[in-house]
């Protein structure tokens, strides 16, 4: 049981990571599909990285750049030269799993040794939660971190309330003087830097090896959790921990020799993910209210 | 009468002036070459029918706009005004025509966005409540703009102003969303500003409102500076041939059939609203008769919007028995199978609405006569049919079109108003229907279709004409209702009827003395 | 600071010459790539793209590999003029395969003239079901159709791996996940002709996709509902206003694309496999999206991107075999080529102007 409700912290953390990277670039307005193609950057630079130099951490800042310099390039098509974002989001996902696949070529089938379990003093001897909570890497306690950070970042600075601004109208923000561009520059590069720690995590915790599109849809589910999240921080958590609970389902039913076959097990998290659109969506009020207002829509400043 | 821009050289240097500014997007000259002065302490008008660069001249002077040449002075000094936010330093505050505001933010939050940083939320709170009570300016820090209404907005956007105590305030056609009683509201508090010290430029094409406020007035035409006059002493008339150029020709009305037949009835429309920001629309009925044009007067955001959607068919209610159209129901039916039956509309947004900019002008005739028969046999289309029916419109109703069947986005506002207008009238429908007919569009245009309705009028057709502009309202309609906040007041005959009265009814003024009856 | 401005008008040859110049920068992006992993750029791009094309027959299998592309991304063309976005289609082609793999395995007693037909309908109404669950969402509970039609693709895949390792399995295929083989009447044959023989691996479906483009073509661009597509993608409130459904547009277009990819599906399982395997649409489907936008949305397009895209593939088999390159360097080339093909649809549509502050100090004042 014990071990189950880890593998579910641990699914749940690269989640949260894209999914919070996610949501300050949605904030201001900024759809960026390409989350999965981002993670897959992420994840090759981590495990090549450490790979070569042996040292997880050196992975880590490798994944945050390979996802910085991936979201770059978006930010260079949808902001620079106003293209379609959903259409753009989908090439950067088409050529972020190309690319990644492209340099983990000569590392398919090797190993790493992970990222080390950093014990919170104190914490980590509490009974039962102190094994669960405090006894986890450097990476998930950041993803916590970060979360609430944004949060308060989003709600009680005024960089905060320009991010918002600049979502919820961008031609006020202009007509204001403030430069929308750059803002959401800012914010997809920090999604993109999201996104390739949150793949560094596969290779690096969950499991220790490279292959070609080894995040396997966890990009789309992160970008569902946004919608799910209603663009609150707060509620990532949830969702993040809800969906990795799902996730290791299939892990149950083998465990526990259930009768349903191993793919339908697998079937479930997608099948969730599409049930979770549909409450959300369905109360159109709600959704008006909490979603970015200008989100996706393209803004051309005329000087 | 007019003088051209002179010198200024009295004792105080002007607030602000301005030499030769020039700027240019692409081939079309926005502004050629414009000087301009004002005092502290004044209120003075620019002037100038849509497009004639009034809108780009005060971008320019708020830093949203770099000049390709020419010279800004603030307190006599040479600036280059980079942005809006040195605009704001240097003590230039502007209310634009279509608000900068952030409709998910408070109102405090929104004015904090406009101030420099440094200011905490509560401290600003505290000063707007008490610069609303200095001025009169009800407003609640904590309040949501979406809530607010469009008067209630406009004050945020005022008070964003103050808080910055500008010397000069920019205020780009403010009184087009407000009843004429918030105007004078409005107004007052501008004179109190103005006695501060404060200098107010006060952009409008509406004549009998700058001639009341203004001291004095620069006209702008095609991007010049045609003069700058004392408006106390021009007539609205002197003032607005000034702005076009030449004379104008009024139109003349004709007077009401006496006995008219009805064509629409309308009878209890009622739609709730889907969202929190749309109108209910509450037991709405009137009826338009033949040979007449009746005006439903009131400010945007009223459920203007609503009706135009019950009426054109985008909306249809869940009852039966609400629109008729010469004694048959139509309530069920949709848009296409309305114009079967005789039904024209024109929405209010020529751009994605009533046309469609991308497509060329056959495609946008087509849009509104697929359903007719001449354009589409069994589902394939007729390019020549869709062709010939583009030409007549253009011919007949003096559409100026650079080749033969151009994109809609390469005519003029104007031009494609009266495409989009003559489109409809052509077919001779029994019932017209259209929502500001003449918004944004050159004064020669406008004139034109106000004409096109006349004439559709007194050939026999009812026309339900749907207008915030209370000096088009009494130039073309027989008959005037009101909508205020979903509810339509009485059907009454213009000629009955002042305009100060119905800015009372715009205002919500009649439900209220109805309530405390 | 760069400016944009909109362009008035868009000339036919600004319209023709954008994709041929995104190819161009995808080419040299893609040679620049190479150099850098250690591969050398010129004979990379040799493999790719003038290899696979040196012997005649080459040609016509450059056909068969256009094939599902064209006929997918030809329903797409449709998806993606009304602004929905079926990513999905990947999901679709394996729902289509398994419907007409149902027919042509489960179905007794139909005689030969009829299977076929018989498939074909399966396939369509698989692909379509498949299509319309994103569709109906989208219509009642104004779902994300993005989201929701790509995460069905991952079911799809799970539920045709489970159906060919599971109940589906042919019990003579040593425990290999195979469906027992198509019977000859479920096969498409090869194009047969007279006096000249086969044509490498020609197939009578090659013939179905470039007939479906054509009408596809005409439907576009001479009906009222290809006006209405068109419509309701540009102009959704003008669509309104002229009576047209967004509830009935969108589902029309996913029925239509829907049917497209199962076609797709079906055809490639009939044409190259014979039987139903775990992989049956090898990522046509997302491919299949990128040859709609090279071909620009025009049905007529899609036969020459489909052939472009093509031959990007056959290259990556080449350069796998010749200079060791993975399978996956393909999706480098074609997200590549996305990307080139949007900016050149910004290039399109403004005008774009570099401006240096310094010409826009004012000079010294000048009188009036």
């Amino acid at each position: 049981m014990d071990a189950l409700v880890l593998t579910v912290i641990l699914t749940s953390v690269p989640l949260i990571l894209a999914a919070t990277g996610e949501l300050i670039a949605e904030k201001t307005g900024v759809l960026n599909l390409g989350v999965e193609g981002m993670m897959l950057m992420g994840a090759v630079a981590a495990f090549a990285v450490t790979s070569l130099s042996g040292n997880p951490y050196f992975g880590i800042v490798a994944a945050a750049c390979a996802g910085g310099i991936t979201a770059g390039v978006f930010a260079i098509f949808a902001l620079g030269l106003a293209t379609n974002q959903v259409a753009t989001g989908l090439a950067l996902t088409i050529f972020g799993a190309g690319l990644s696949g492209l340099i983990g070529a000569p590392y398919v089938g090797g190993t790493i040794d992970g990222l080390a379990v950093v014990a919170i003093p104190f914490l980590s001897d509490l009974p039962v939660l102190g094994g669960l909570f405090f006894k986890l890497d450097l990476l998930a306690y950041f993803s916590i971190l970060m979360l609430g950070l944004v949060g308060f970042f989003l709600n009680n600075t005024r960089a905060g309330l320009i991010l918002r601004a600049v979502g919820n109208n961008h031609d006020s923000a202009h007509a204001l003087g403030y430069s929308v561009l750059r803002v959401r520059c800012g914010a997809v590069i920090f999604g993109g830097v999201m996104a390739g720690l949150a793949g560094a995590y596969l290779p690096l915790v969950l499991t220790p090896h490279w292959s070609e599109g080894m995040t396997a849809g966890r990009g789309w589910i992160a970008l569902a959790l946004v919608v799910f999240a209603s663009w609150m921080p707060s509620r990532i958590l949830i969702g993040a921990l809800l969906f990795g609970g799902i996730t290791i389902m299939q892990l149950v039913g083998q465990a526990r020799g259930w009768e349903m076959p191993s793919q339908f097990l697998s079937m479930l998290p997608y099948l969730a993910t599409i049930a979770v659109l549909v409450l959300i969506s369905r109360n159109r009020n709600f959704a008006l209210m909490r979603a970015p207002a200008h989100l996706g829509r393209i803004f051309i400043g005329t000087k | 009468m007019t003088r051209p821009h002179a010198a200024t050289s009295l004792k105080t240097p002007p607030v602000l002036s301005a030499v030769g500014l020039t700027k240019s997007f692409g081939d079309f000259r926005a502004n050629d070459a414009v000087s301009f002065s004002i005092q502290p302490g004044e209120i003075h008008a620019l002037l100038g029918e849509n497009g004639a660069g009034k809108s780009t001249f005060v971008k320019l002077v708020y830093g949203l706009l770099q000049p390709d040449e020419g010279q800004i002075f603030w307190q006599g000094q040479p600036v280059h005004i980079s942005g809006p936010l040195q605009a704001r330093q240097l003590g230039i505050g502007m209310v634009f025509q279509h608000f900068s505001l952030f409709e998910s933010l408070s109102v405090a939050e929104n004015i904090q966005l406009a101030l420099p940083a440094g200011e905490n939320l509560a401290a600003l709170s505290d000063r707007i409540r008490a610069m609303s009570d200095a001025y009169g300016l009800a407003i609640d820090p904590n309040a949501y703009i979406h809530n607010l209404s469009v008067g209630q907005q406009q004050r945020v956007e005022v008070m964003r102003c103050l808080l910055q105590n500008p010397s000069l305030l920019i205020m780009d056609e403010p009184t087009s969303v407000l009843t004429p009683q918030e105007t004078d509201q409005l107004f007052s508090v501008l004179r109190q500003f103005a006695e501060n010290g404060m200098a107010v430029l006060f952009i409008s094409h509406k004549l009998d409102e700058i001639r009341a406020l203004t001291s004095r007035a620069t006209v702008l035409r095609r991007g010049r500076n045609v003069g700058t006059v004392d408006t106390k002493k021009n007539s609205n008339r002197q003032l607005a041939e000034l702005m076009v150029g030449r004379k104008i020709a009024d139109v003349t009305r004709q007077s009401a059939p006496d006995q008219s037949k009805a064509v629409c009835v309308i009878k209890n429309l009622q739609k709730p609203k889907p969202t929190a920001f749309a109108v209910t629309l509450n037991y709405i009925s009137f009826t338009a008769n033949a040979g007449e044009i009746l005006a439903i007067a009131g400010i945007a955001g009223n459920g203007q919007d609503e009706i135009m959607a019950a009426l054109s068919g985008e909306w249809r209610p869940p009852s039966a028995g609400v629109i008729m159209l010469d004694g048959q129901d139509i309530s069920h039916l949709g848009p296409a199978a309305r114009r079967r039956v005789g039904l024209g509309v024109v929405p209010e947004e020529r751009n994605g609405h009533a046309a469609i900019p991308s497509m060329s002008l056959s495609y946008n005739a087509l849009l509104t006569n697929h359903s007719l028969g001449k354009t589409v046999q069994h589902g394939v289309i007729d390019g020549a049919a869709t062709k010939v029916i583009a030409a007549e419109v253009i011919d007949r109703f003096d559409v100026r079109v650079p080749s033969d069947d151009p994109m809609a986005a390469s005519l003029s506002g104007g031009n494609l108003q009266k495409f989009v207008v003559g489109r409809e009238i052509i077919k001779s429908p029994r019932l017209l229907v259209v929502a500001q007919p003449t918004w944004g569009v050159d004064v020669g245009a406008a004139v034109s279709i106000r004409k096109s309705m006349l004439e559709l009028a007194a050939r026999g057709s009812a026309v339900i004409m749907i207008s915030q502009d209370l000096e088009e309202v009494f130039a073309i309609a027989h008959k005037i209702a009101v909508l205020h906040d979903g509810c339509l007041s009485d059907v009454m005959p213009a000629s009955n009827v002042t305009a100060e009265q119905v800015g009372i009814l715009m205002g919500g003024a009649a439900v209220m003395e109805e309530a405390s009856a | 600071m760069i400016s944009m401005t909109p362009r008035k008008d868009i000339s036919l040859q600004r319209t023709l010459v954008t994709p041929v110049v995104s190819i161009m920068m995808t080419l040299c992006v893609g040679a620049i790539i190479f150099a850098v992993l250690g591969y050398d750029p010129l004979a990379s791009l040799y493999q790719f793209f003038i290899a696979p094309l040196s012997r005649p027959d080459q040609v016509a299998d450059l056909f068969v590999k256009a094939c599902p592309l064209i006929i997918t991304a030809t329903g797409l063309v449709f998806c993606y003029r009304a602004n929905v976005w079926n990513i999905g289609a990947e999901g679709q082609i394996v729902m289509g395969a398994v419907c007409a793999g149902g027919v042509a395995l489960f179905v007794p007693g139909l005689p030969d003239m009829l299977l076929m037909p018989a498939m074909i309908l399966a396939a369509m109404v698989g692909g379509m079901a498949w299509a319309l669950i994103p569709g109906v969402l989208k219509v009642r509970f104004n779902t994300n159709e993005i989201l929701v039609s790509l995460m069905l693709t991952y079911v799809a895949a799970l539920f045709i791996d489970w159906l060919v390792r599971g109940p589906w399995r042919d019990p003579q295929s040593f425990g290999f996940p195979l469906t027992k083989s198509y019977d000859e009447a479920a096969l498409i044959q090869r194009v047969d002709v007279p006096g000249i023989g086969t044509l490498g691996q020609l197939h009578w479906g090659v013939v179905a996709a470039l007939v479906l483009a054509f009408v596809a073509s005409f439907v576009i661009s001479r009906t009222l509902f290809g006006f209405q597509v068109k419509v309701m993608g540009d102009a959704p409130r003008a669509g309104a206003f002229s009576g047209f459904s967004a509830a009935r547009t969108t589902i029309g277009v996913l029925c239509i694309s829907g049917a497209c990819a199962g076609v797709a599906g079906m055809v490639e399982v009939s044409a190259n496999m014979g039987q139903l395997q775990p992989e049956v649409s090898f990522g046509y489907g997302f491919t299949a999206i990128i040859v709609a936008f090279l071909a620009r949305l025009n049905p007529l397009g899609v036969i020459a991107a489909g052939l472009v895209i093509a031959l990007a593939e056959l290259g990556g088999d080449s350069a796998q075999m010749a200079l060791g390159m993975p399978k996956v360097v393909t999706g480098v080339f074609k997200g590549i080529l996305l990307f080139m093909l949007l900016a050149g649809e910004t290039f399109n549509r403004f005008q774009l102007r570099i401006s240096w502050p310094a010409f826009n100090r004012a000079p010294a004042a000048r009188g009036r």
